[in-house]
Order: structure tokens, then sequence, then C-alpha cells
């Protein structure tokens, strides 16, 4: 049985899992929706996957997670290495274009950008306040136009002339396009602008101060969307390169990480159909009322986190698991 | 004026808290012979409180104040102490007491202003407590100040070692055990003594110190610096990732430069900021930009930049730390607070930043590998 390793990776709107060999190729993909279900969405990646290997051929010897849910995801896989999504990517990204010296990424909920020199990451950025530059953002202007956010690309790529719309905020930019729809703007040249809009939001706040050289990569759901690519190539001066396993590329880093960690334990697909349940609670100890998160495997407790100090876990543990032992001694 | 006396007696004083520098400031504050009601530990209600009653876009060590001063009151306080700063927080005493007394609190307040030399405040003191002597003043400011510097040399340490622990929360007891004694020091030769008996302490706690451990300086504004719940922390978090943090800012340091509003003190940082830095930005931005350019030129590996939102004088120190970071391939994280109170977008970005950190280390020839565990001195 040859090795392989598991990368999965739980986005705010999707998950994505590959299976990779210790050469470091693709043997397995998945990408669906999370719909807010981190731990359901990660079992259905986990049947996805198990059809494309040969579970007689291969075993999983290593897992990583990576994405906003990583650590939820980390204890019901039981996973070997949990990474933050900006080391994922760009180890990801890295081992796919070794040439890379900017890597714009774009997801659901946030948006970042990794600057490269000598395959070395050496500056990252992420966006800290505002929705304007991600997929969100696209998504819910695209159902106020009706428009499938999927088709949003062919429209742009038809425009001439691509709408003025203010990038700088969601509410200015929703509201902005309105007026434009109403005294009549075509609507490829309103999805342009939207496009350049999110581009000139993701420069002006996600890539500021940075210098951006060529190669660019770009990443995440957004780069399916060729609008945004041209939009991008317009601003930037310089090509820009979009991956088939782009929206991959942070499993595939957390895989290349398992890989690389030396650390093994057995893992089995049927880890899907044991029951995970989360409960979360404020522990009430004292006026910081830490939001403790248990995870539950089968009823009982696997991990938790959310408390500042031990007592807020004991707290918590002993009214949702008051069946186990005293904790006081255990820790 | 600047001392407006409560109708109540007796006077019942207390004070924002900053990291453990309520210790010094209640030494102070005894000379004003009256109870001391300290703000209850910061917590979430703290910064809830306060925020609920500040205006939207004021910034973060207002709201933590305000929470501090309505948590005091509650506790029975009411005469109340702000002290100036070098931006817009030198008005934030009379916006503070304004909403205060819209609130319905009834309260005295004693405002800090101009400069950091006694004989500005001595006569505000005097009318709280006319007994207090310029003599008896000057003697508890240099117990104080001698008791800060004890606190920071000490916090500086665990800052540069606790990352290094072999035992979980080592240095934290320690820690809390020093605080606990320095607070009831009233003498000189006590303050020295439980100083570098604590040093001891701290050294002889076994740590690991690992080949590939970072180094990582720590500028901005100060009192998020300076108040660890404030920036969630930080410096918790970094030394969680065996990282040897360093910070300047500290209240000795302050005091030492005169308010680090001494023309001199400017020139210095200017001169020694690699031409970053050509006029004084105001409050602590000129002191963030040279202070990172010389730990850029010393070797660190990387620099965390804090600011409340939207803190002017920072806003301006990052268009120039910006463009050292670009030209000098030179890491800096910019991490704004606001009252937000989840880590996890804080940690997402520290794991990131030291991964990336690593990462550089590993190719020889990188900017930042030169670095080594060397020491600083403590002073």
């Amino acid at each position: 049985m040859s090795k392989v390793y598991l990368g999965v990776d739980v986005g705010s709107i999707s998950t994505k899992g590959v299976v990779i060999d210790s050469d470091g190729e693709v043997l397995a993909r998945s990408y669906l929706w999370t719909e807010g279900n981190p731990v359901r969405a990660v079992k259905r990646v986990l049947t996805e996957l198990e059809t494309q290997v040969d579970g007689d051929a291969v075993e999983v010897v290593s897992v990583g997670t990576t994405g906003s849910a990583r650590e939820l995801t980390g204890a019901v896989l039981g996973a070997q290495v949990v990474k933050n999504e900006i080391t994922a990517h760009a180890v990801g990204t890295l081992s796919r274009h070794p040439d890379v010296r900017t890597i714009f990424e774009i997801g659901g909920q946030d948006s970042k950008i990794i600057i490269v020199r000598d395959g070395v990451p050496v500056d990252y950025a992420m966006n800290t306040l505002c929705a304007a530059g991600t997929g969100s953002f696209l998504s819910s202007q695209a159902r106020r136009l009706d428009v499938p956010v999927e088709d949003f690309g062919e429209h742009a790529l038809r425009s001439k002339r691509p709408t003025k719309i203010a990038g700088r905020c969601t509410v200015f930019a929703e509201s902005d396009l309105v007026h434009k729809a109403q005294i009549g703007h075509k609507l490829d040249d309103i999805i342009a602008g939207l496009c350049d809009a999110i581009v000139g939001n993701y420069l002006n706040n996600v890539g500021k101060g940075k210098e951006v050289l060529g190669p660019i990569v770009f990443q995440g759901g957004v780069s399916k969307n060729v609008g945004v690519v041209r939009a991008f190539e317009k601003a930037t001066g310089h090509e820009i390169q979009v991956d088939d396993d782009g929206h991959l590329m942070g499993a595939l880093g957390v895989a290349l990480v398992a890989r690389d960690s030396g650390l093994e334990a057995p893992f089995s697909f049927g880890v899907r159909d044991v029951t995970f349940e989360t409960v979360g609670e404020e522990c009430g100890g004292c006026p910081n009322d830490c939001e403790v998160v248990i995870v539950l495997r089968e009823g009982a407790y696997l991990d938790g986190w959310g408390n500042r100090c031990p007592r807020g876990m004991e707290r918590v543990r002993e009214r949702i698991c008051p069946q186990e032992e005293s904790l006081a001694g255990a820790e | 004026m600047s001392v407006q006396l409560p109708d109540s007696r007796p006077f019942k004083v207390s004070f924002p808290h900053m990291g453990n520098y309520s210790i010094p400031v209640k030494l102070l504050a005894e000379q004003l012979e009256c109870e001391i009601v300290l703000p209850p530990k910061m917590t979430r209600r703290t910064l809830e409180v306060g925020a609920r009653h500040s205006p939207e876009f004021v910034c973060i060590p207002f709201k933590y104040n305000l929470g501090n001063y309505i948590e005091a009151l509650e506790k029975g306080a009411n005469l109340l102490i702000q002290a100036g700063g070098g931006c817009r927080f030198g008005y934030y005493g009379e916006v503070q007491e304004a909403i205060l007394r819209d609130l319905g609190y009834d309260f005295g307040m004693v405002r800090l202003l101009g400069g950091w030399k006694l004989r500005d405040h001595i006569g505000d003191f005097k009318r709280v407590n006319p007994r207090l002597t310029m003599l008896r003043a000057l003697k508890a400011y240099k117990l104080a100040l001698r008791q800060t510097q004890a606190l920071d040399r000490i916090e500086d340490y665990v800052r540069r070692n606790a990352g290094f622990e072999v035992q979980d929360g080592a240095f934290e007891e320690v820690h809390e055990a020093f605080l606990g004694e320095l607070d009831t020091a009233r003498d000189m030769r006590t303050m020295a003594e439980i100083e570098s008996r604590y040093l001891g302490e701290l050294e002889a706690i076994p740590t690991e110190r690992p080949d590939d451990l970072l180094r990582i300086g720590i500028v901005g504004e100060l009192y998020v610096l300076m108040e660890p719940f404030s920036n969630l922390f930080v410096e918790k978090e970094l030394a969680k990732r065996g990282v040897e943090v360093h910070r300047f800012v500290t209240v000795s340091n302050m005091v030492e430069h005169g308010g680090r509003k001494g023309p001199a003190h400017v020139d210095d940082l200017i001169a020694r900021s690699g031409d970053y830095v050509r006029y004084h930005l105001g409050a602590d931005g000129t002191e963030s930009v040279s202070m990172t350019y010389q730990l850029m030129q010393e070797g660190f590996d990387g620099v965390l930049h804090l600011k409340p939102f939207g803190c002017m004088p920072e806003v301006n120190a990052m268009a120039s730390l910006q463009r050292l970071s670009r030209e000098h391939t030179f890491p800096i994280l910019f991490i704004s607070y606001d009252a937000q109170t989840s880590e996890t977008g804080l940690k997402t970005r520290l794991d990131a930043f030291c991964d990336m950190l690593r990462m550089r280390r590993q190719r020889p020839g990188t900017a930042g590998a030169i670095a080594s565990g060397e020491e600083r001195s403590t002073a």
C-alpha cells in the first residue's frame, strides 16, 4: 500500500478536499458548499474523495486541515496538522508555480495578498474590516441583478464601456449600482463595472503599499470569474494566471504540510459515519463570559476552545458532559 | 480649571487601568490621603459599558477608560483622575466627564493637563489633599518611578523568555507573585530587593530556546501596546508561538524621554530613522517608524505595528512603514484594534506571520536571517 495524504480546507462558503501521493500529485479532489455546516460538508467531501481513490492500494497516513473551520475540522478528523489558510495557500501555490511573485486570493468572506520573492513568502495582508472586495459581495449583487454569478464573467467580457461603480464599501456600491441601472446603464456594463470595483477595492485595501510584480497567480472562488481576471489584468498591466485547481490550493497546501510534517497516524474514511456534535455555551464564571465551544464525538467530549482560562473549560464541560468524572483532577 | 471636587465626602479616588501600572499609580494616589477604589479587572463588560456610552468613532482607549470609570463609580468612587496625551487623547478627560455627568453620576475629576513635571500638577493635588507638600510628592514620585522601573524590567524579561518555558504557565506564576509583592513595597530598598529576587527566580525557570527562534519587535500606539486586554494579549500569543518579543514603549521609557515629546528625543528618533521620517508625526508615530528602522538594522525578523482603529498619528506612521517594508522586504504586520473581542482573526494573522518569518529563515541570504538569540540589555 502506498502512503497518501489528505488535505481539507473548510471555508465560510465552500469546502475543499484533496488526496495527494508522496510526490504531491493530486489523486482525488472535491469542492462543495459549506452551507453553514462544516462538519456535514467535511463528511460529504470524504465521501467524494473516497470514491476517487482505490482503498486497497492507498492508505491515508496524515491529515491536514485549514480554512476558518480548521480547528473544528481538525478535531473531527484527528488531524496531524492544523494550519492557517495563508500559509496553506502559499505552500500550495508555490508547489505548482515556483516562480510566482504575487498571489491574489479572493474567497467568499475574505481576501488576501501574498508577496513571494525567490520562492519564499515575504509579506502578506488580509482584508480586515470590509467585505466589499470579496465573493459574497459579488453574489449578493448578482442576486440583485438576477444574473447567476457564474455568468458574470461572460457578461463582463461583452461590455465595451464598464460603468463606474464606487467600490469603497458595499453600501455605497449598492446604491451606486441601483442609480446607474435606473438611469439606463446596460447590464453588461454594470457587471463589468462591478468587476472593476472589486479589483479597485482589493488593490487599494488589501494590496495597499505592496509591490505587485509578475508572475501573478489569482485564486480563490472569485478567480473563476473571467470578468474579474480581465479587470485585474487591466489594473496591474500584468498577465494573470489562474490555475484549474486554483480553488484547491489551500487544501493542497495543507496536505503538503501534513506530508512534510513527518507526523503519521491511522486514518479511516469511516469517520464520516461517526456522529459529531458541537455545543456552544457562555461560561458565566466572570464578566468575560467566554463563549466556549465543545465538540462531542458520539456524545463524549472530544475537544473544546474559546475559554480564556482553564476554569472556563472545566465549568462548561461539567455542565455539558455531567456524566464524566471530576475534570479538575483530569486536567 | 483642571480640578473639580465632588460634592460628596469622603473622597474615593479612582483611575483607569493600563497594564499593571495601577501599582505605581496607586502609590502616587495614596499621597492624596483618601480611599482608593481600583476599577475591577478588565473584562468584556468593561468594554461593553464603555463602548455603549462612547461616540462610535472615537478610538478604543477612550472606550476602555470610560468603561473603567463607570465600573469604578459603580464601586463607589467619586473622584476620577485622567491624564493627558500627545494626540486627541488630551481632550478625552473633558468628553468623558461630560458623558458621565449626562449618565447622572456624581463625581469630581482631576485632569492632569500639560507636561510631565510634578510642579505642573502639585497645585491640583493640593486641592484634594491640602496637607500634601512638594517634598512629600517628590518623594512619592521617585518611589513610584522606581516601582515602575522594577515592573518594566521584570515584564521585559518575561516578554523575551516566556515563549520558551518548558512548563506551561511557569513565567506567569512568578510574574503574578512578583506583582503581589511589588504592590505592597513602599521603600526603595524593598523594591530593589523584590526586583532582583524575582529576576533571579525568573532566570531559574527552565527554558528551551529553539534554534529557529524568532525575534519580533512591537511598536505602535502606547495604550494598545501597554494594555494587554485591549490588544487581545498579543504578546502572550506570540510567546506561545516561540517568539522572543521586544517592546520599547514602557512607562519608564516614556518618563525617561520626558513624555517622548522632548525635542531632543524626537530629533534623535528622526536621525535614526533611515530618512523614513523627516518631521515629528505626533504622539508615538515618529517612534514607531524610527524604532522599526532600528529593529530592522539590528536583524529582527519582523515587526508588529499595533494601533487603535482610526489612530491618526499611527496612520501617519503607516505610510512610511509600508515604504520601509517594501524597499527592504522587511515584514511588518499591521493590526488595528476596535471593540472586537474575537481572537480568531488575530490568531490566524499571527500564525501566518510566524510561518512566513520561518520560511524566510530557511533560505540563506534572505533578510532577517542574520538574527540570533543575542540578548539586549534590560535597561
